[in-house]
């Protein structure tokens, strides 16, 4: 218990929606009224659960409420959560851009963030003097940097650009100068945010690998928040789950990615993807696609890699036709319009179950990586064309683990995943 | 359990009203002379003229100011030659007016940064102030040059002993400066109301700070008279007459007035300073 250097007691943040106008101007004098007669804050009482898809009444939402962890000296924890949980504004808390609402966080070591690298470089000013102005934001002082510049331009790569001002430079090489200054800070606690989402592959192993110097060879204390449940897997060693903020879980590492997994099919987004409009469709039109719909385990939600997916598509039909005469088959397109798989309900034998003209596809382990697709379907009855809709609905997939091992395609490599072995002989 | 309480530092809900952390302050001296740096350098980044351009702005002020003032108006500047009169003005006015400009933006032109990283947010209106300090010294220098000029030609003017002052006198324009910047920025975070005052107030306020009039003139005049206490009890008006008395012998050297401006301006710089520090923890949410 002697060496936690970090330690969060009751943060809560809240934060009022809308926008500001006379409305905020009043809450601000009740705020002020309360305050001078030595009072609460009267809206500190109010506020919802951050349930970004719920509609509310309520002006103000908590978007963490009484957060409490420890970090000790050294640890990679690891903060994950869906977009909107809280996991940027209890960063934004430790880096101190902004103060809590309640709650106290004490610290034993400084902290630098590394919130969205490349803050506070100026265009006009060379990479040189970028590295000295933002290795100061980050809180360098000039000696050390002075120590570290060879160290930085060389793990940046762009010492050709150096003395060019940064105006000139693409996009990645501000990055890249923006991580190497940021990856030479040494405070004794370092914040890290999404940054290993941006740069070429290259320069991503790099700053992974910087990362795993920074954590275990040096025994820094990292807190890493990202979407990309790989690099948190390699990371980290402990990791805490916040859902619409609040942390739900805490715990070792690959107990929390398989939560967040699962707390992900909680059937928070409705994923029924509306179909294109009846009259861009061609056919008869004996019969109808009404709507399409993922579900998991039983619930609608987005379908994830490798996780067990049924698509539902539910047939509207005129009742001179028998249901079990249609046939249905789909293509599914990438981005890039490229086909790259096909399903057809002829080839299997049919299996009627009871149930409201619904044709389902089942998957055991979701083949599709990561990404956006696009399904072109075809509905025929008695190898008559009753319904085809072209580009019919748009999907998308979330990251999810295919292999047991937990080691991820990028989907830049492979837009489908197949299961198959290895063997060194 | 019992070393519990030797913690760095804390991040708390509440903060005592007035919070200077000078140790911290230092630390980052260092973040304070890049930033200073920055500013003069990207200031007149690919212009050809570059820092000349701190020449050229006041002296054509001072020309064209000369030419309505006491050429078409003809305001009495003693007797000082009316070009070194105004220049004086301008010059002082245009460090305070760069001070408070500079600064009421802080929350805004710094808003991208300030939302991603910790620094003291005090560091960003104090370079400000400095960088401001460079501007200044190059307006002091075209002044000494035509104030040896005018001495050349034979002009009856010199400057006196009250000349020490003068350190502390840019030092109370940077405060009050800094301190009314700080305050407007603070305010400008939630309401952008003061945004657009500031912009047509800053040049309302040239009007009755005695930058292109003596105060004696106010004074003086017949029509004003009740409307004197306005550019009398102006602390920039005050300060803006101590310069020139001190250079070139015509204005008002009071200490007690001076004092009178010391203190409100350390007022102004001690109540932006607490506005400034409260809004500076929360601002990211509202701006």
């Amino acid at each position: 218990m002697s060496d936690i250097i970090l330690k969060a007691e009751n943060i809560s943040k809240q934060y009022r929606l809308g926008t500001v106008g006379s409305g905020t101007l009043r809450d601000d004098f009740k705020r002020n009224w309360a305050k001078l007669r030595g009072k609460e804050d009267p809206f500190l009482k109010v506020g919802a659960v951050n349930d970004r898809s719920q509609k509310s009444t309520e002006d103000y939402v908590w978007a963490l409420r009484d957060i409490n962890f420890e970090v000790k000296q050294g640890e990679v924890l690891g903060i994950i959560g869906k977009n909107g949980a809280g996991k940027s504004t209890l960063l934004k808390i430790l880096s101190r851009v902004t103060a809590p609402t309640t709650g106290v966080i004490k610290s034993r070591g400084r902290i630098a963030s590394l919130l969205e690298v490349g803050t506070g470089f100026h265009p006009e000013l060379t990479g040189r003097e970028n590295i000295y102005l933002n290795g100061a934001i980050l809180g360098m002082t000039k000696a050390e940097i002075n120590s570290k510049l060879d160290e930085i331009i060389e793990f940046s790569g762009c010492e050709r650009y150096i003395d060019t001002p940064t105006k000139r430079y693409s996009s990645g090489m501000t990055v890249r100068l923006a991580f190497a200054v940021a990856a030479h800070l040494e405070p004794e606690i370092l914040v890290v945010d999404e940054v290993l989402a941006v740069g070429d592959a290259e320069f991503q192993k790099k700053a992974i690998g910087k990362m795993q110097d920074i954590s275990q060879g040096e025994g820094r204390t990292v807190l890493f928040v990202s979407h990309n449940m790989a690099s948190v897997q390699s990371l980290c060693s402990r990791a805490i789950l916040l859902q619409n903020g609040l942390i739900t879980h805490s715990g070792t590492v690959l107990k929390i990615i398989e939560e967040y997994l699962t707390v992900d099919s909680l059937p928070n987004e409705t994923t029924c993807k509306k179909f294109i409009n009846e009259n861009e469709r061609t056919g008869s039109g004996l019969a109808k696609i009404k709507f399409v719909e993922f579900r998991s385990k039983g619930m609608v939600k987005t379908p994830a890699t490798g996780q067990p997916v049924e698509l539902i598509f539910d047939i509207d039909l005129v009742e001179s036709i028998k249901f079990e005469d249609l046939e249905l088959d789909f293509r599914i397109d990438n981005q890039l319009g490229q086909r790259i798989l096909w399903f057809s309900s002829t080839v299997f034998k049919k299996n009627r179950l009871e149930g409201n003209r619904q044709i389902i596809f089942q998957f055991k382990k979701f083949p599709l990586n990561q990404g956006s697709y696009i399904v072109t379907t075809h509905l025929t009855h008695k190898n008559e064309v009753a319904d085809w809709a072209k580009n019919g609905f748009q999907f998308q997939v979330d990251e999810g683990f295919f292999y047991s091992s937990l080691k991820k395609v990028s989907p830049d490599q492979s837009n489908i995943m197949i299961d198959y072995s290895v063997s060194y002989a | 359990m019992a070393e519990n309480e030797d913690w760095l530092y804390e991040i708390n809900a509440k903060q005592p009203l007035i919070h200077i952390d000078l140790k911290e302050i230092w630390r980052y001296k260092d973040l304070l002379f890049l930033f200073v740096r920055r500013d003069i350098i990207a200031a007149y980044k690919q212009t050809i003229l570059g820092p000349l351009w701190y020449l050229i702005q006041p002296l054509f002020t001072g020309i064209i100011f000369t030419l309505v003032f006491n050429n078409i108006a003809s305001i009495s500047t003693g007797g000082a030659p009316p070009f070194l009169f105004n220049l004086a003005g301008i010059t002082m006015w245009s460090y305070f007016a760069q001070c408070l400009n500079n600064t009421s933006n802080t929350f805004a032109s710094n808003a991208g940064l300030f939302a991603k990283v910790y620094f003291p947010r005090i560091i960003a209106p104090m370079s400000q102030a400095i960088s401001a300090l460079f501007k200044l010294s190059i307006q002091l220098f075209i002044f000494t040059c035509f104030y040896l000029y005018f001495v050349a030609k034979g002009s009856a003017i010199s400057p006196n002993y009250t000349l020490w002052f003068f350190p502390f006198l840019i030092l109370i324009v940077a405060v009050l400066g800094l301190g009314t910047g700080m305050l407007i920025s603070s305010l400008t975070t939630k309401y952008r109301d003061f945004r657009i005052l500031i912009g047509f107030a800053t040049t309302l306020l040239m009007y009755i700070s005695a930058v292109m009039y003596p105060i004696s003139e106010v004074q003086n005049s017949k029509t004003l008279s009740e409307y004197t206490w306005v550019v009398e009890l102006n602390p920039i008006a005050i300060l803006i007459e101590t310069f020139r008395y001190m250079t070139l012998q015509e204005g008002i050297f009071n200490w007690g007035l001076l004092g009178y401006c010391a203190l409100l301006s350390l007022t102004v710089f001690f109540v932006g300073l607490v506005v400034f520090n409260r809004t500076g923890r929360n601002f990211i949410d509202t701006i």
